[in-house]
């Protein structure tokens, strides 16, 4: 075990599989030379040279398209996108193809891919810079898609992500790069993707959340001990894609209450699959209509105050919760 | 500089030291933290912006990129509504919903900043088709990176601009880096004009520090697209002194600083003034005016900006959807 950032964890996770297994390279925009926009990748170009780590063009279809090529012909690439904003242009190679040739070619071709981005908003760098699509990805059969919330997991889902014969959509969100944590250091260390983690235990309400909402739900959930005696379970989801619907069951079947988090809009987000999972399986435990506190249906504007307003708070995860309590 | 009227000479040398004095104070603010987000300063590149836009009207549309600020201050763009953007106010151009990267101002034909690397050529092609479809002979210029020159929407519009023959010009501003990668780590050729061939127009390289001949060449594609001749591609070697967001420049890890100091040797602004002096059109005194005119200007404009209020808490929700109702009477 180490103490370390969640940047750095997401590097020894790309340190390690590069040295166990050959036919993984990293290709992206100012991953090599300059060490990635948030740093992940520093050192990498160093220690495995030029053909491993590749300095790319600004030319998000072409990489990814290449990754899925290279994917063809037996290697497995990470593409870095730097930002999730810029996938759009990538958009056709990760949904027409590497989503869906598996299945097309009736299980003929793997697209075993990893395509790193980091999401979010709340950095006031406006609509085209902050979007959180973790749920729109996950909305694509054929994707995994993973959004590690803390240093450790963040570890142990990438390495896991490269024992995977399909694309991953592996999500990070800006704010968590900088959060501390435990991580460990055995070579061996995966996380299983769909296996939900019960960040706290509680008996009156569960809050579900994901990637960087994770943290508004265990902040709003401590509020909510100290303030109101409300006791609530936090659940970090880590994949919606496989996504671990049990563990979110068996919660609800304890606490009768459900709010879900995320710092996507609202309308059409992934919150509203998971309700109705919630309302199809637990609906005779629960004690009020599922809660989802959500991003505003707004371009996430540039000002300050504009953009927290729109972006969920733990204050509206209390607030939410505190809803399901009243009469 | 034969042909060229004092008036024009002297407009540009105006035009450029604003877009400095702008950006200086802007990457002041930004560094001291008055001014959030992110920054993409034109500092060094002025010659471009200055040398193109003195030749549009305001009817003639740009689209730009997320290092907009120069191409909006040389179209004449209000200082003061761009510095309220920068500092999220109400009275904004943006409402300070947009910020640096994406400012606009339709008035004078600035179609927008773009936070989308690549975003604005596509745009800048529908832009001249529309001038073309009404029968005006408006120009779109487009400008753009050497970074963007590799994103496929790049591709895409060049060829479709040469097909429709439509009045755009395409401007890239080579400033040899996209980011932090420099440009021979990211294509494979030296001069992203050899592209235009590919796609059946002109191309053309042009030093992007000597701000005449920046005049000139953007005059001649200019021109060319009002006559109803098509687009043409310009290519500025330039460089950005500063960092690719913010201010530093130099003591980083991916260019020397004697690289840096080698282009600052033959500074637009100061390769300007010389050869205005030269010329007897300004003396130092005259240049120093306009600096300092320029410098009241910026500090008027950020006065008002810190004086401005914040937008109000109903701003979120308001422009999402347009309430005007179209000439069909939809809504
Ligand atoms: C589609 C897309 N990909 C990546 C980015 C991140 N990014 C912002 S500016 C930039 C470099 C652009 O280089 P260039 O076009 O040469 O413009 P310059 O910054 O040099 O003016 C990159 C990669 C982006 N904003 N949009
Ligand atoms: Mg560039």
């Amino acid at each position: 075990m180490a103490e370390m950032r969640m940047r750095d964890a997401l590097r020894e996770a790309l340190r390690e599989e590069m040295l166990r297994d050959e036919t993984i390279f990293l290709m992206g925009e100012d991953i090599g030379l300059y060490g990635g926009s948030y740093a992940v990748t520093k050192g990498l170009l160093e220690e495995f040279g030029e053909a491993r780590v590749i300095d790319t063009p600004i030319a998000e279809s072409g990489i990814v398209g290449a990754g899925i090529g290279a994917a063809m012909g037996g290697l497995h690439p990470m593409v870095e996108l730097m930002t999730i904003n810029f996938s759009f242009l990538a958009l056709d190679q990760i949904v027409n193809s590497a989503a869906k040739l598996h299945h097309m070619s009736n299980g003929q071709i793997h697209v075993p891919m990893v395509i790193r981005m980091a999401s979010g908003g709340g950095s006031q760098l406006a609509a085209t810079h902050s979007h959180s699509l973790e749920g729109m990805y996950a909305h694509f059969p054929g994707l995994k898609v993973v959004c590690p919330s803390n240093a450790a997991d963040a570890k142990g889902l990438l390495k896991r992500a490269f024992r995977d014969q399909n694309t991953v959509i592996f999500i990070e969100h800006t704010a968590n790069y900088a959060i501390k944590g435990e991580v460990p250091d055995d070579p061996d260390f995966l996380i299983e993707f769909g296996v939900a983690n019960i960040l706290r235990e509680g008996t009156d309400v569960t809050i579900v959340g994901y990637g960087g909402s994770v943290h508004q739900a265990t902040r709003a959930a401590a509020l909510l001990e100290e303030q109101e005696e409300i006791s609530a379970e936090v659940i970090d989801l880590r994949t919606l894609q496989p996504l671990d619907m049990d563990t979110v069951i068996a919660s609800v079947k304890k606490t009768n209450r459900c709010v879900i988090v995320e710092d996507a809009w609202r309308f059409g987000g992934f919150g509203g699959e998971l309700a109705s999972q919630v309302m199809e399986r637990a609906f005779d435990w629960l004690d009020a209509p599922v809660a989802r506190v959500a991003c505003k249906d707004v371009p996430l504007p540039y000002n300050r105050n504009l953009e927290f307003a729109a972006l969920p708070s733990e204050e509206d995860v209390v607030d939410a919760v505190l809803g399901m309590f009243k009469e | 500089m034969t042909g060229i009227s004092t008036d024009v000479l002297l407009d540009i040398h105006r035009r450029m030291v604003r877009i400095r004095t702008f950006e200086e104070e802007a990457g002041k603010l930004m560094e001291s933290g008055k001014i959030p987000g992110a920054l993409h300063l034109y500092v060094g590149e002025e010659a471009v912006a200055a040398g193109v836009m003195v030749h549009l009207r305001d009817t003639d549309q740009i689209t730009s990129t997320h290092r907009g600020h120069g191409h909006l201050v040389a179209k004449g763009g209000d200082l003061k509504r761009m510095y309220a953007e920068l500092f999220g106010r109400a009275t904004g151009y943006c409402k300070g919903k947009g910020g640096s990267m994406h400012v606009s101002d339709l008035d004078l034909g600035m179609l927008g900043a773009n936070g989308i690397v690549g975003a604005g050529p596509p745009i800048a092609i529908g832009a001249a088709f529309s001038n073309k479809y009404r029968g005006t002979d408006d120009v779109t210029c487009c400008f753009f990176g050497d970074g963007a020159s590799n994103e496929g929407t790049f591709h895409e519009a060049a060829n479709m601009a040469a097909l429709y023959k439509l009045p755009v010009i395409f401007i890239c501003e080579n400033n040899g880096f996209g980011e932090f990668t420099r440009q021979e780590r990211h294509q494979a050729i030296h001069d992203i004009a050899d592209r235009a061939a590919g796609y059946g127009m002109p191309g053309v390289v042009v030093d992007g520090m000597d701000a005449l001949a920046v005049y000139e060449s953007a005059g001649e594609a200019i021109a060319r697209a009002r006559r109803g001749d098509g687009p043409t591609f310009l290519e500025y070697k330039t460089y950005r002194y500063f960092d690719h967001v913010g201010v530093r420049g130099m003591g980083v890890i991916y260019r020397e600083d004697s690289e840096v100091l080698e282009w600052r040797q033959r500074d637009p602004i100061n390769l300007m003034e010389a050869r205005l002096a030269e010329q007897g059109l300004l003396s130092p005194e005259g240049a120093a005016e306009v600096h300092e005119a320029a410098l009241a200007d910026v500090r008027e404009a950020i006065a008002f900006a810190e004086a401005s209020p914040f937008p109000e808490p109903s701003a979120l929700m308001e422009d999402i959807y347009t309430l005007t109702a179209s000439a069909g009477g939809g809504a």
